[in-house]
């Protein structure tokens, strides 16, 4: 990885209100990315999505036996990528056996995970020692 | 959720006032649709003028009133989308599925 140009890392209880906190950090953030080649605009609705997403997510696995669980959410972009990680205290869930959505038949739910894919370039979903990681890059160039 | 309700034309006008619509307050847009229908208001349009940022749970709560006026043979009717707004239902098709119209008096004049 080159040398960060922007690095953020928020730490929020685990409350649906600090959604519209988290998905404006990435608006603002693709805003500023001079260097950004490509529509500016649809990146910064693209990183409010992704990043409302995958807060929100966390939020809903997260440990409810514990009032003071947080979410702790990092952003990382230098000039060829953007590496967002979301760290979540919960029992986890499967990636791979989040189904991609029947359109003909569409559900209420299910549709997050589909964004997150659809909008950027890698998704991992994996353990760590106190939690999980969902770990989200878009390139760039 | 911050929204007003209207009466126009036998419609049930919900005006959505956030700007969001998120895991935060979607579930009080979807418990409106669901009060409104079980009070017999079957034609629903939603205004979403103001909406500028819509997520899957939002997504979710229209998907909802959609579902639950038609097994009433009612119309729900979107309204005053925004660009941002337009291009998610485009992305998940729901553009197929919901009846939108530009603006309030073009949802009024239309017919089903």
């Amino acid at each position: 990885m080159c040398d960060p140009v922007i690095q953020v890392e928020v730490i929020i209880p685990t409350q649906t209100k600090y959604l519209n906190l988290i998905g404006s950090i990435g608006e603002h953030i693709a805003k500023e990315l001079e260097e950004y080649s490509g529509d500016r605009e649809a990146l910064a609705y693209h990183l409010n999505l992704v990043l409302t997403e995958a807060t929100a997510n966390a939020i809903k696995h997260a440990n409810y036996n514990d009032p003071k669980d947080t979410v702790r959410i990092t952003i990382h972009i230098d000039d060829q990528e953007l590496n967002i990680k979301v760290y979540d205290h919960g029992q986890g869930f499967d990636l791979e056996k989040v189904d991609i959505p029947d359109f003909d038949h569409p559900k209420e739910g299910g549709m997050g995970i589909f964004f997150i894919r659809t909008l950027m370039d890698s998704v991992t979903y994996h353990r760590i020692n106190d939690g999980n990681v969902l770990e989200i890059i878009k390139h760039l160039k | 959720m911050n929204a007003n309700l209207e009466k126009i034309n036998g419609y049930s006008v919900v005006n959505v006032l956030d700007e969001r619509i998120d895991a935060h307050n979607s579930a009080g847009l979807k418990e409106m649709f669901l009060r409104l229908i079980e009070q017999g208001e079957v034609n629903i349009i939603v205004q979403l003028d103001r909406v500028r940022f819509i997520d899957s749970s939002g997504l979710g709560a229209l998907l909802s009133g959609h579902k639950n006026v038609m097994t009433k043979s009612g119309r729900f009717i979107l309204a005053g989308c925004k660009q941002q707004v337009l291009s998610m239902f485009e992305l998940t098709r729901l553009n197929r599925i919901f009846e939108i119209y530009v603006d309030l008096t073009e949802a009024l004049g239309s017919e089903s």
